[in-house]
């Protein structure tokens, strides 16, 4: 037979014809994409390649991560919006891409509670106060007496605009009153570096990232943002315990293209939660200063409520400052 | 000192066990063989094989990484010698003599003189790393903004000498550049600049899209425009590796640029990517022909190369002792670490010290083995020159056009890659040059962010350059070179360093 267009054409409706049923039981017959809309190596990038190794084993196909990076992660979201909701193409996205940018992206070619079938929170990672080494201050309390007094003259770190410690300081600046000035780095790490170096005063940052400074002694932590402790920070009093009214996590979430078969979700749903209640898996999230959604925060209700209650509360604090 | 002995033996007794010393020797053969494909730079490459070490062990695992990763850095070498495209940042410098010395035949002897330079330059940064990585890393820590735009000022001088051609077509190649560099989002404001709201360059313009375009793809036209079919070699292939006399002229800029390079590897972001501008502004400042630089100068290769790779190796040290990556690739290694279950910081050396050492320790093993690998394999890199360019050209296209796509797996950049390739080819026709250019490029957006940064902390006061030390050293250094190149009295030699 001559391999005509036409015949790759018949070819290729035939098989989609035969396929179409055998979806639902058969799912899935070959690798999965996920995309994770940062670079290689980041904080969502690591938590994505430890649940899909592990979700490869139980689903029996391989789950690939492919990093499409740039403009804060939006690039890579619009494009799993975008793809088939055929199962084969899933991604991660975090705090920013799926509750901030909406605000901070004006052009965005999805909507974070509507363009996407929710499967799960992957990880919640709490925010830690902390500051240089030097700062007066011993505990929370007297930090933030010191940062009413103070605020005008300091300097807040952060990773970029629309970066979790951009949005998470906004939150923490706006609450209380403080206006310090805004240092803008590319990327959490020269943020760091500063921090540890003096350069800047303090910054509300996510665990995963500063805890191997708080241990060492090279900046001062002051409080984690969440009701209980952390593992990996086990001498670092939380917000909640100090009678500060400040919580604030950052979290991955993986979700689908909208029009996902809820059988091939609930597939997903059960891969992930078998990866989230490995011990294995849970020892590494307590080294990175993480938590495994539980209860009714997992799964795609959770994660809905989570979308909307996050774009409510950052929403109007960065319209406010762009105005 | 006999800590040192002891800790070194401690590292090589891990890196030197038969596994890892394979897993060595494997990385850096995957590293090269896939970072000599055009395009594919050291970050691609490590995103691209990290799986791969998924089921190894940790200590396997870094060491195999630090393997690829020389192996890319080394394999970028190679192509900006034979096809003229420089991989990354650090190997502008090399484009500009190596592929010269390709033209001339001199190809095994460009690609020798970089794999013994690397080595000797690896060796010096290893013994550096594993003495002083604390005291430096408290000398980094100084550094603050202020003290890092001075530094770009400084390195901004590079830029001038660079240019072969006339001074003023330098300058607005340098001031094209640092255009370039601020298209994408405000790091302060997040407003878009120059992006006419295209979401694609949100981000800002990728070094290898205008590296690949203004170099490779723009270097193809102007080869294309001879009728006859022609390899990229013209003259003969003469000796395959360096002989003493190459050696002897070399060792001097070698261990120059080893510390040159060893000097800005280890400072916060992302100082490494001077080491080689500045080392190839030393060698060719001091040469007793300067005209013989961007003919196919052997010091041209051998300093810059060898700083290239000594500041590969110190870019280590914030990694290791703070934790903190000062570059793209050290944040990738950092996300290697932790996915292996490793926090990394401090704590390494006294939690882990066989891990600490044993990187340490393959660092040297590693250049050990590129070594090894590749003085056999130049034999092999000269020959693929003798292909007929008709075959040689479609498939470097589509080479680099696999390595850009696989960047950010992104279609608008192959698009954008073209357009910079019609660009620098225009450029070329009118005399203009493309090292400046990505200089200024390079530079231009450290320049502006730290700029911005201690404008921040200062309150909008300019005399923060002024009040810090650091700062204000590397100003009076910039001041008192562009003042003596002015002077009448020695522009008669200026003339000779500038144009020829």
């Amino acid at each position: 037979m001559k391999f005509t267009r036409r015949t790759a054409i018949a070819a290729i409706a035939a098989l989609g014809v035969t396929a179409v049923p055998a979806v639902a039981q058969q799912y899935p017959t070959k690798p999965i994409t996920a995309i994770v809309p940062f670079a290689a190596g980041g904080p969502t990038d690591v938590v994505t390649r430890l649940v899909a190794e592990h979700m490869s084993r139980t689903l029996g196909q391989q789950i690939v991560v492919e990093n499409i990076g740039g403009a804060g992660g939006t690039i890579g979201m619009s494009r799993a919006a975008a793809a088939a909701p055929d199962g084969y193409t899933i991604a991660v996205g975090n705090m920013g891409t799926q509750s901030a940018a909406p605000a901070l992206y004006p052009n965005l070619k999805y909507d974070p509670a509507t363009s996407f079938t929710q499967i799960s929170v992957v990880n919640f990672t709490p925010q830690t106060i902390v500051s240089k080494k030097g700062l007066e201050p011993k505990d929370l309390k007297e930090l933030l007496a010191y940062l009413k007094a103070n605020s005008e003259k300091l300097n807040y770190g952060h990773a970029g605009v629309g970066s979790i410690s951009y949005v998470s300081g906004f939150v923490f600046n706006a609450q209380f009153g403080f206006k310090p000035a805004l240092v803008a780095y590319k990327g959490t790490g020269p943020a760091l570096n500063d921090l540890v170096g003096g350069q800047i005063d303090y910054m509300v940052d996510q665990s995963l990232n500063v805890i191997p400074q708080i241990t060492s002694g090279t900046i001062k932590a002051y409080a984690v943002a969440h009701p209980e402790r952390i593992a990996a920070l086990p001498d670092v009093p939380t917000t909640k315990e100090l009678g500060v009214d400040f919580i604030f996590s950052a979290w991955n979430a993986m979700v689908a293209p909208k029009g996902l078969p809820k059988d091939i979700q609930d597939k997903l749903l059960d891969a992930l939660s078998k990866a989230l209640d490995d011990p294995a898996i849970i020892k590494r999230y307590e080294d990175l200063g993480s938590t495994a959604p539980k209860g009714a925060d997992r799964g795609p209700a959770g994660l809905q409520k989570l979308v909307e209650s996050e774009v409510a509360r950052i929403t109007p604090v960065l319209k406010a400052a762009a105005k | 000192m006999w800590d040192l002995i002891s800790n070194l033996q401690l590292g090589l007794s891990v890196a030197g066990s038969l596994k890892n010393a394979g897993l060595c020797f494997l990385g850096c053969l995957i590293g090269t063989l896939i970072g000599v494909l055009p395009g594919v730079g050291p970050i691609a490459t490590i995103a691209m094989l990290l799986p791969l070490t998924f089921g190894l062990d940790p200590v396997g695992a870094l060491i195999m990484l630090a393997g690829i990763y020389y192996g890319a850095q080394y394999g970028g070498s190679t192509t900006a010698i034979l096809v003229n495209i420089p991989g990354e940042a650090t190997a502008v410098v090399t484009v500009l003599d190596g592929h010269q010395m390709a033209k001339q035949g001199r190809a095994g002897i460009a690609l020798g003189i970089a794999a013994i330079g690397s080595f000797i330059a690896g060796t010096i940064a290893t013994v550096i790393i594993a003495a002083a990585a604390k005291p430096l890393t408290t000398l980094a820590l100084m550094f603050g903004p202020a003290d890092y735009f001075a530094l770009m000022v400084l390195g901004l001088m590079f830029a001038v000498v660079l240019a072969r051609g006339s001074v003023p077509k330098a300058i607005a190649m340098i001031l094209l550049g640092i255009l370039l560099s601020v298209v994408g989002t405000d790091i302060e404001t997040g407003e878009e600049r120059l992006t006419f709201g295209w979401m694609e360059v949100a981000d800002g313009i990728d070094f290898a899209v205008i590296a690949m375009g203004m170099f490779g793809f723009a270097e193809i036209l102007r080869n294309l425009e001879n009728k006859e079919a022609r390899a990229v070699v013209s003259g003969e292939i003469g000796r395959l590796l360096p002989n003493m006399a190459d050696l002897k002229v070399s060792l001097a800029p070698i261990l120059r640029g080893t510390g040159i390079g060893s000097l800005l590897g280890f400072l916060p972001g992302n100082g490494a990517v001077l080491g080689p501008f500045a080392s190839y502004s030393v060698e060719k400042k001091i040469a007793a022909d300067p005209s013989r630089f961007g003919q196919g100068a052997i010091e041209g290769v051998a300093g810059p190369e060898s700083a290239n790779n000594a500041g590969a190796q110190t870019a280590f040290i914030p990694l290791l002792t703070l934790g903190i990556p000062p570059n793209a690739v050290m944040a990738l290694m950092i996300g290697a670490m932790t996915i292996h279950g490793i926090v990394p910081g401090p704590q390494i050396i006294t939690k882990q010290p066989e891990l600490f050492w044993g990187m340490i320790a393959s660092m040297w093993i590693g250049n050990l083995m590129l070594l090894i690998i590749n003085l056999p394999l130049i034999g092999i890199w000269v020959k693929l020159l003798q292909v007929p360019y008709r075959l040689m050209f479609p498939a470097i296209i589509i080479f680099c056009c696999i390595g850009i796509y696989s960047i950010n797996n992104s279609p608008t950049e192959v698009v954008l890659t073209a357009a910079f390739a019609l660009f620098g080819y225009t450029l070329i026709k009118l005399g203009f040059e493309a090292a400046p250019l990505l200089l200024g490029f390079v530079l231009g957006k450290l320049m502006e962010e730290k700029l911005r940064q201690a404008m921040v902390i200062s309150r909008g006061s300019l005399w923060t350059f002024m009040e810090r030390p650091v700062s204000l050293t590397l100003l009076v250094l910039t001041l008192v070179i562009l003042v003596v190149s002015a002077l009448p009295a020695i522009s008669k030699r200026r003339e000779t360093v500038f144009t020829e």
